[in-house]
């Protein structure tokens, strides 16, 4: 029976995130694929405003603190700096999705040669559980205190079907953390996107749907059941754009 | 040496060649130059206007508000120019284009059918060239043929072509002589 | 001697910077500064750099973060309102001690404002860009010669500090041709261990980042860099001075306000009024100590601005009540007549106090 070993691809730091949540599962993932595909050491990492802002201790490569939503533009300049690095982003849903649309869709549509890891929890985690743009049609936040309404919030954004839409996006799949067979497909679409950028291929994205039980009020358990219930019928899972046989250019 | 020159047209007449011309003839001969454009709108047909300096000593405002040399080549900018020349200063314009309105005594006018000529010459867009011909017939900033030459190195790569346009009008220019009153300076 | 090319102050920007090593520009259209990038798309492929258009300014300042976070020498260029939107990105850069130049271009603000120049963002440049307790090495050119030589001196000492420099043209500077002469002094890059370039399995990850939730370790990182700040202000100041060794009235003005202000100071001179130019060159560090020493020999300041008064502040602040301190400014693009600065100075002159014996 194999045993249960830290990835090299992670440093000993503990992370602090809350119990139950999936960035741990996400982290590790990446870990794992950035050490299996043998470029953690020339792999720069780009972290975000949220939750995940202090990956910069978790992740064992060298890593950059963007400002909020700006990871895209950031990694845009490390990667035409360094062409040869592996560069990615770790981005949140109100990262990537509110303040950093524009620098999410432009990255994707210019081809921009960089992985897009984004965690899609449908809350704002680090403030307090505030709405999304992620954050469903009647879900209850913070500032959705009678559940969202769309009449007057308006309605979710589905990036990873927006951005497959884009002639620079190579690769775009939807996975999930609820399960463990789903963990299992999450990780190959993470290995996924990576060799796309190492082949040159262009733009990938993994939108990872992820739990905040914290801000969801629920236990860990809960809401792996409710991103299978709620999320994933919004947030369909699967494989959106493919362009990694033939390239976006 | 001390000119302070203006220039003003529409945008399309080449007004800012025209002013670059002037400036590299003075940096050919070592002096110290500048050459300063408006900009904006007016580079998209409405008016343009360009200031240029060329003197012995250190150019200190790049911003030609009373010129000794004023090249007008429309009529609007007759209006808007013709009271900030200095008094002696030599005043240029495209008499094709512009009625005079008001006269000033106290400066050396020197009328040119610029727009006229080169349409007549065939090089209707080159009244500015005609207008730098004249110029440096009546006030040698530079050698003819050094000032020539500075004018085709001048000419962009997409519009190589139009070289032989340019000595056309600028043979013109140089050879023109006004009627009667206005004696050239060179000949002088 | 080198041989000299007319040249456009934007285009001396950007054939500085490459000269400087600089070989990644972020940009994003806007006037009157436009002409930088279009010479960078021409120039970086020639020289194997890379030209990317950003979707916003935000964006092309982040692109620099990020170019800027490998050790790479990078620039972005931009005009007032441009620049305003930069300024979440220029507090991160700082945080983050990136070297990098900064071009603002001004034109007439506040909002949209007018596309002529102005120097009605002195104190954004100094004073403010982006939250937080940090500054940027500010330059002022008054001529295109002068932007080449400061724009090699801000990447090289923006390497040796790890502060970002900032080059605060107008209008008028950026659009204006004079001859230039690029010295044949090649770039001095600092070593930067602390770039990221991948760990290579040699070192631990380098970490480029802004967040520090512990006050005293917040506050021991800003001191460390007030400390940086500390050794700029002993050693970069730079200042220009005409005529002031015997000045009634000692004008004080940058960029293309001291152009206009060195004809009227010339004009007053005729007339026998002895006047004089004192023109900083870095706006941060202020060259206060230079200024201030003028108190001695002068009776009177008059600072002359394409703005409602801005540097004046750092004037008085210099001068601090031993003299007084005048004000001449026009804005919304306007500049200066040389006629109506003549006429402040000779009304400086009136006011200085005449009985004090020098």
């Amino acid at each position: 029976m194999p045993e249960f070993h830290r990835t090299n691809g992670l440093t000993e730091v503990a992370t602090h995130y809350c119990p139950g949540c999936t960035h741990g599962v996400i982290h590790r993932l990446i870990g794992e694929v950035l050490t299996e595909l043998d470029v953690l050491s020339n792999t720069i990492g780009v972290v975000p405003v949220g939750c995940a802002v202090m990956a910069y201790d978790y992740f064992n490569c060298d890593c950059v603190q963007a400002p909020h939503g700006r990871a895209p533009a950031v990694a845009t300049g490390v990667k035409r700096a360094l062409p040869d690095a592996t560069v990615f982003t770790y981005q949140g849903d109100g990262d990537l999705a509110a303040i950093g649309t524009a620098e999410t869709v432009h990255a994707a549509t210019r081809g921009e040669n960089i992985t897009v890891i984004f965690v899609n929890n449908a809350i704002y985690g680090m403030t307090g559980g505030q709405m999304a743009p992620t954050t469903l049609p009647g879900q209850v936040t913070q500032t959705t205190p009678e559940g969202r309404d769309v009449h007057r919030a308006g309605f979710p954004v589905r990036m990873s079907e927006m951005l497959a839409t884009l002639d620079g996006a190579a690769y775009i799949e939807r996975v999930s953390m609820d399960s463990v067979p789903h963990i299992r497909t999450a990780k190959k679409a993470i290995r996924k996107a990576f060799e796309t950028q190492l082949a040159g291929k262009g733009f990938s994205m993994v939108e990872v749907l992820s739990t905040c039980p914290t801000n969801w009020g629920m236990s860990p358990v809960d809401a792996l059941e409710w991103v299978k219930e709620k999320m994933i019928p919004y947030y369909p899972l699967g494989v959106y754009k493919d362009r990694t046989k033939e390239g976006v250019f | 040496m001390d000119y302070q020159i203006l220039i003003a047209g529409f945008g399309g007449q080449g007004i800012l060649f025209t002013g670059k011309i002037l400036a590299k003839a003075g940096l050919t001969q070592g002096k110290n130059v500048s050459w300063l454009p408006s900009y904006g709108p007016e580079m998209r047909g409405g008016t343009a206007n360009c200031s240029v300096c060329v003197s012995d000593s250190e150019i200190s405002n790049p911003m030609v508000l009373q010129p000794n040399i004023l090249i007008v080549m429309n009529q609007p900018s007759w209006s808007k120019f013709i009271c900030a020349a200095q008094p002696g200063a030599d005043v240029f314009w495209d008499s094709t284009l512009i009625a005079p309105e008001g006269t000033r005594t106290d400066v050396s006018l020197h009328p040119i059918p610029a727009t006229g000529i080169a349409r007549q010459n065939g090089v209707e867009r080159l009244g500015n060239v005609v207008m730098l011909g004249y110029l440096l017939h009546q006030i040698p900033i530079l050698e003819k043929d050094a000032f020539f030459s500075l004018l085709t190195d001048s000419i962009s790569e997409t519009k190589r072509h139009l070289v032989q346009a340019n000595r056309t009008a600028f043979e013109a220019g140089y050879a023109y002589s006004p009627h009667e009153g206005q004696k050239s300076r060179h000949d002088a | 001697m080198p041989q000299k090319f007319l040249m456009k102050g934007n285009e001396a920007i950007a054939e500085a910077a490459i000269r400087a090593g600089c070989r990644f520009f972020f940009g994003y259209p806007i006037t009157p500064q436009t002409e930088v990038a279009a010479y960078m798309a021409k120039r970086m492929p020639e020289v194997n750099g890379v030209y990317l258009q950003a979707e916003s300014e935000v964006a092309a300042i982040n692109m620099v973060l990020g170019a800027a976070s490998t050790g790479a020498r990078v620039m972005t260029s931009s005009s007032s309102p441009g620049i305003s939107l930069k300024s979440e990105g220029i507090s991160y850069i700082a945080a983050s001690d990136l070297p990098c130049v900064i071009i603002n271009v001004q034109r007439a603000g506040p909002g949209l404002g007018g596309i002529q120049p102005s120097q009605a963002d002195y104190f954004q440049a100094t004073r403010g860009l982006g939250h937080g307790d940090f500054h940027l090495m500010v330059f002022a050119p008054a001529g295109v010669q002068e932007i080449t030589d400061l724009v090699a001196q801000a990447f090289d000492l923006s390497d040796r500090y790890r502060v970002p420099a900032l080059i605060l043209a107008d209008g008028m500077i950026g659009q204006m041709m004079e001859p230039v002469a690029f010295s044949e002094q090649s770039p001095h890059p600092a070593e930067k261990p602390w770039a990221l370039t991948g760990h290579r399995n040699q070192r631990r990850p380098n970490i480029i980042n802004t967040l520090h939730l512990s006050p005293d370790k917040l506050e021991q990182t800003v001191i460390e860099r007030f400390a940086r700040y500390d050794s700029i202000c002993a050693n970069e100041t730079l200042c220009e001075q005409m005529l002031t060794d015997d000045a009634d009235v000692v004008v004080v003005a940058y960029g293309a306000a001291s152009r206009i202000a060195k004809a009227a100071v010339r004009a007053a001179r005729e007339k026998g009024i002895r006047a004089g130019l004192f023109r900083p060159i870095t706006l941060w560090p202020y060259p206060s100590a230079a200024l201030a020493a003028l108190c001695e020999t002068t009776k009177a300041f008059l600072c002359v601005e394409m703005s409602m008064g801005q540097m004046v502040e750092d004037v008085r602040l210099a001068v601090n009540g031993r003299r007084p301190v005048e004000f001449y400014g026009r804005t919304g693009g306007n500049v200066p007549h040389p006629n109506d600065i003549l006429q402040a100075i000779e009304s400086a002159a009136q006011m200085a106090p005449q009985n004090e014996r020098r």
